[in-house]
Parts: C-alpha cells; structure tokens; sequence
C-alpha cells in the first residue's frame, strides 16, 4: 500500500511539474503580459509600468520567476493577487465552497439515477426503457451543458418561476433552504452529462456481474432475484463505479465552470474566468495547480477506497 | 513485389457486412441524414436566404421567429438569425472537422510509435497521455485561447492538441494487439523497415477503431468549440460560430429567448448525429471500446 501510494504520488508531481510550467509559458505568451491592465490605463508613465514591474518581479528572466513561484508556492506563499492584493489562497478559500457544493450535489444526483437506470438498464436488457435509456445517455452526452443551462433557466425560472436564475443565495436571507433553492437548478444542470456516463457504465458493469459465477451459485442456493441482484450483483457492479467517480473529476469541473458562468454561482470556474479576463495571472496560476491537486487527489482517494472496499486487490 | 502481395492480405475494414450492419443501425442513419441535411442547409443555405448574415437592420431588431421573411427572427442588431446560424454553422463544423482531422493524425502517429516500439518510448507517451486526460485540461485550454490570437486555424490547433490524447490511447492499445500477429512477423522475417511494418502492414488493420473514434471526436471537437466560443475565448465576432452566438444570448433570455434555443439546439443536434454515426460505426465494425 504504501509503495503504491509513493509511486502514485510521484507522478502526480512530476504531472503536477508540467502542467505548471506549460501554463506558465501560456501566460507569458499573452499579448501585453500580466500589464496588459494597466497599460489601457492612460495616467501611467512608462516609469510607473517599468517601476510597477520592477516590483512585481515580471522584469526578471521567465525561468527565474518560475522557480521563485515554485519555491514561494511550496512555502505556502501562492503570491498575490494583481487586482486587489489579497492573498491567492484566501481568494481560492473564498471560493471553494460555492464549488465542491455544487459539485458534490450534482455527483449525488448523478449516482443515485445515473446507477438506478443503469441496474434497471441491464435487469431489463434490450426492453423499451433500455432502449430509452441508451438513446437519452446518447443525447445527454451531447447537449451543451451552458445551453442545458439557459434553457433551465428560461423554463423554470423566467416562464415558471419556481427557481432563482442564477446566484447561491439571496442577500439578506442565506438560509439552508434558500441555499437549497438556488442549488437545484445548476445542480441539477451539471449532472446530466454525468447522468448518461454513470448509467452507461453501470449498466455494463452490471451486465459483467450477472454473469459471473457466484450469481449462479446464487441462483442454485434459491436465493430470490431480488436479493441476488441487491446482494450479489449491485455490490460487485458498484466497485469499478468507485474508480469512476475519480476519473470523472476532471470532467465535472469543466462542467462547473460553464455552469458557474451561466448560473452567476460564485464558485472557483467563474474567479477563473475573470481572473483570466484581468490578466490576473498569481490567481489565474494557483486555480491551475489547485484543480490538478485536487482532481489528483480525487483519484487517488478513490483508488484507495476501492482497495479498502475489493479483497482481491492487494496492493504491493 | 512479394511484399505488396503480403500487405493486401490482411482483411479489409470496409467488408460490405460492416456497410449492411451499418445500414441496419437506425440511429446512425438518422444521424447520417441529419448531418448530411445540416451540412447542405450551412453550405447552400445562405445564398437561399434573402438576408446577408451581416446585414444590420436597426429597424428589425428583435424580431421572433417567423416575422416576415425573418424564419429564424432576427438579433440585437436586427441581424437574420437564420443566416447567421449557417454561417456559423460553416465555421463550427468546418472547426470541428478539422480539428478532427488533425488529432486523428497526431493520435495515431503517436498511438502507433508507443503501440509497436513499446518500450520506454512507449512508456513516457502514454503515461503523458494518461497524465493529461486525467487533468482539467480546460483550464490550460482557455489560458492558451487567451494567450494566442483567436482565430478560427488557432481554436482548431488548440483543440486538437487537447483531442489527439484519446486517439492515441486508442490506437495504441489495438496496435499493441496487433504486433505479435503472424503477419506482422512475416513482415519482419521479409526485412522490411519498421514504418513499412507501423504504416503499411499494422495502419490498415487498426482502422476500424480509428473510424469510430474519428467520429466520436468531431462531436467532442464540436462541443469543445461551443466552449470556448461560448466562455468569449474562441471563434471572435463578427464571425459566428454556433457558441459565440450563445454568448451574448443571456442577457436577452426573458425577452428574446430564441437567441438562446436556437443555436444550441443546432449544437445538440450536430454533436447527437455524429455521436449516432460513431455508435453506428462501432456496431458495424465490431469495435470494443470501453469508452462511451
């Protein structure tokens, strides 16, 4: 286990390694560089952007600012913003919530119907609603999630009005229930995609799980159906679903990030996107490395629990 | 001459069972005729309609669908909708396809060096591979469509940088299933060079999940346009493209929703068509992919 942990860990880093200095490359090939701001601004003097950059360290050679980020990085210090000059780990932490809330509800509403239609998908082989399911996951797949979005909003909060349009709660109020309410929406918009992945693996999953022995030892031992499948095929089905869950991290923040756009939701995809928009680039950098830390740590959770959870998988 | 004897003897992907199962799979029918209606609608449409997609009527603004000769309505700048949605649809698709094409090359030369050397080149490319698929690419994604002027060849390249991954995988994993088949020997025991092997004896036995995974990569590339078009980093206006018209939509959505629907809906109904013929292709070419 613990050899497992260390290999997987040390290539998480070397990832973690390339990742940072691709997006550093990236950054500094924007036209204007992280000035770029402050150049439209026609009270600055040459002098003031020279000083200006003089200050923050951009004058120095590309790699040299690399390594000092990274050094600074490992130490805590992520840098700070060039908007506001708040921390960029206290900007993140503001953040985050409004985030692993949204995707943590739509995760639970893609597992629980994402595995029901997928078990009733394989329990009900190549009947109408196998047939419904396999062609809806198709579609699912292939509906923007921004425009599921706008829909949902047209419908159910313009014509309807029986959700807010957009924002994590109402200023003033901050309840349970009106975080709820302003939850179901862009939650429920963000799982649909995995809605369709879930019941499509799971289906297969169960199918694979039928037809292994145990279930007709199961059968010969004159189990009833239903137990056999709830006792002997869900549980076994359910495994590789584990390590589903981790793959499918990266996914649901892509997600998140244009449902966070449409929804005005305040999580991490939207401080992104207008990170990005202000050339801000300590914030735009550090949501970088936080997303991979936190997908890899994602799939590494869930390779975990699969060994805890699967007795056949000893690892070395 | 005894070797382009050999190399014909492998059997063909384009069997005519696999075009009658193809045939019999009614959803990539359906999605044939949808594709093939859409392309033609984008590519003729425009000159059928009686408005230019720039041509700018401040007098029509707003319009909803089916106001005069406004099908489709018309924008905040009394622009026809329906000719812009054409035009965009040209870029979109023509984004895609290309886009398409080019992580189809990228993956399968990559796919097929790390299938057959194996190896620790095969090694450090697929652990790459894996490593960047595992990763919210989206983020370096939108970075570089930041960093680069966004013209339509440049989302194209940037997109097919983040697509060619999962081509590779594939290809990699049936070639490495092929390498140890007799006619692969064969080749090698006849002396012939290693990208003779790679491209002429193995390259034609692997089409078969190229084929599908061409597919299943146009939507995706399709979709990911959509994205960053729509998040204000892709395809730039006064070009359309089916995202960017997304992307002012929302603020008119309570008084002029069409602006909204109706270029998603062209996206969903391109994207389903293709992800229809990729799921036809795999059935009639007998692919197993553990992939949706």
């Amino acid at each position: 286990m613990r050899g497992f942990l260390l290999n997987r860990l040390s290539q998480s880093l070397v990832l973690l390694v390339i990742v940072s200095i691709i997006g550093f490359i990236i950054l500094s090939l924007i036209p204007g560089g992280p000035l770029s701001q402050y150049a439209r601004d026609p009270s600055m003097t040459q002098q003031d952007m020279e000083r200006l950059a003089e200050q923050l360290g951009l004058n120095r050679p590309l790699w040299i600012q690399y390594f000092d980020w990274v050094w600074r990085l490992v130490q805590g210090d992520w840098g700070r913003s060039f908007r506001d000059g708040t921390s960029v780990l206290a900007v993140i932490g503001r953040h985050i919530f409004a985030t692993l809330l949204l995707m943590g509800t739509s995760t639970v509403i893609a597992i629980a119907i994402g595995t029901w239609i997928g078990i009733r998908g394989a329990t009900h082989r190549y009947s109408m609603f196998d047939y419904l399911a396999t062609i809806g996951a198709m579609v699912a797949l292939s509906i923007p999630t921004f425009w599921f979005g706008l829909v949902g909003i047209y419908v159910f909060s313009l014509q309807l009005g029986w959700v807010p349009a957009g924002n994590m709660y109402t200023i003033g109020d901050g309840s349970v229930l009106d975080y709820l309410h302003h939850l179901i929406l862009p939650s429920v918009v963000l799982s649909l995609v995995h809605v369709a992945v879930w019941s499509r693996y799971m289906r297969t999953a169960t199918l694979d799980a039928i037809s292994q022995d145990f279930v007709k030892t199961a059968r010969a031992k004159g189990l009833t159906e239903r137990r056999i499948l709830l006792k002997h095929v869900v549980g076994n089905a359910l495994l590789p679903m584990i390590t589903l869950a981790g793959v499918q991290l990266p996914s649901i923040l892509t997600g998140a990030l244009v449902t966070e756009t449409v929804f005005t939701w305040p999580g991490m995809g939207r401080l992104f996107l207008d990170s990005l928009g202000y050339s801000d680039y300590p914030v735009v950098m550090g949501l970088l490395i936080f997303s991979a830390i936190l997908v890899i740590l994602g799939n590494l959770i869930a390779d975990i629990v699969v060994a805890i959870v699967d007795p056949r998988i000893r690892l070395a | 001459m005894t070797a382009l004897a050999i190399s014909t003897a492998p059997s063909r992907w384009w069997h005519s069972r696999a075009v009658i199962r193809f045939i019999s799979h009614r959803l990539a029918l359906l999605g044939l005729a949808m594709i093939t209606l859409l392309t033609l609608a984008c590519v003729l449409g425009p000159y059928l309609l009686p408005y230019d997609s720039l041509h700018i009527d401040l007098r029509a603004r707003f319009a909803p669908p089916m106001t005069g000769n406004h099908y489709l309505g018309t924008d905040p700048l009394g622009r026809d909708l329906a000719a812009r949605l054409l035009m965009a649809g040209r870029i979109s698709l023509l984004v895609g396809f290309s886009a398409m094409l080019l992580s189809i090359v990228i993956g399968t030369l990559v796919g097929v060096v790390a299938g057959y050397r194996g190896g620790w080149i095969s090694a450090v490319l697929m652990r790459t591979v894996d490593g960047f698929l595992s990763f919210p690419s989206i983020f370096l994604v939108l970075a570089l469509a930041a960093a680069l002027r966004p013209s339509p060849v440049m989302i194209t390249v940037i997109i097919a940088i983040t697509k060619w991954m999962e081509v590779a995988r594939i290809v990699e994993a049936e070639v490495r299933s092929l390498r140890e088949r007799e006619f692969v020997q064969a080749g090698r025991m006849l002396g012939l060079s290693g990208a003779h092997i790679m491209f002429r004896e193995i390259l034609p036995n692997a089409m078969g999940p190229i084929i599908v995974a061409a597919s299943l990569t146009v939507a995706r590339a399709i979709l990911l346009e959509a994205y960053i078009s729509f998040l204000g980093y892709g395809i730039q206006p006064p070009l359309p493209s089916w995202g960017n018209m997304l992307n002012g939509a929302q603020k008119y959505l309570a008084s002029a929703p069409w602006l909204a629907i109706i270029p998603g809906a062209a996206i969903t109904i391109a994207v389903t068509s293709f992800n229809f013929i990729g799921d036809g292709l795999r059935d009639a070419l007998d692919v197993r992919d553990d992939h949706i």
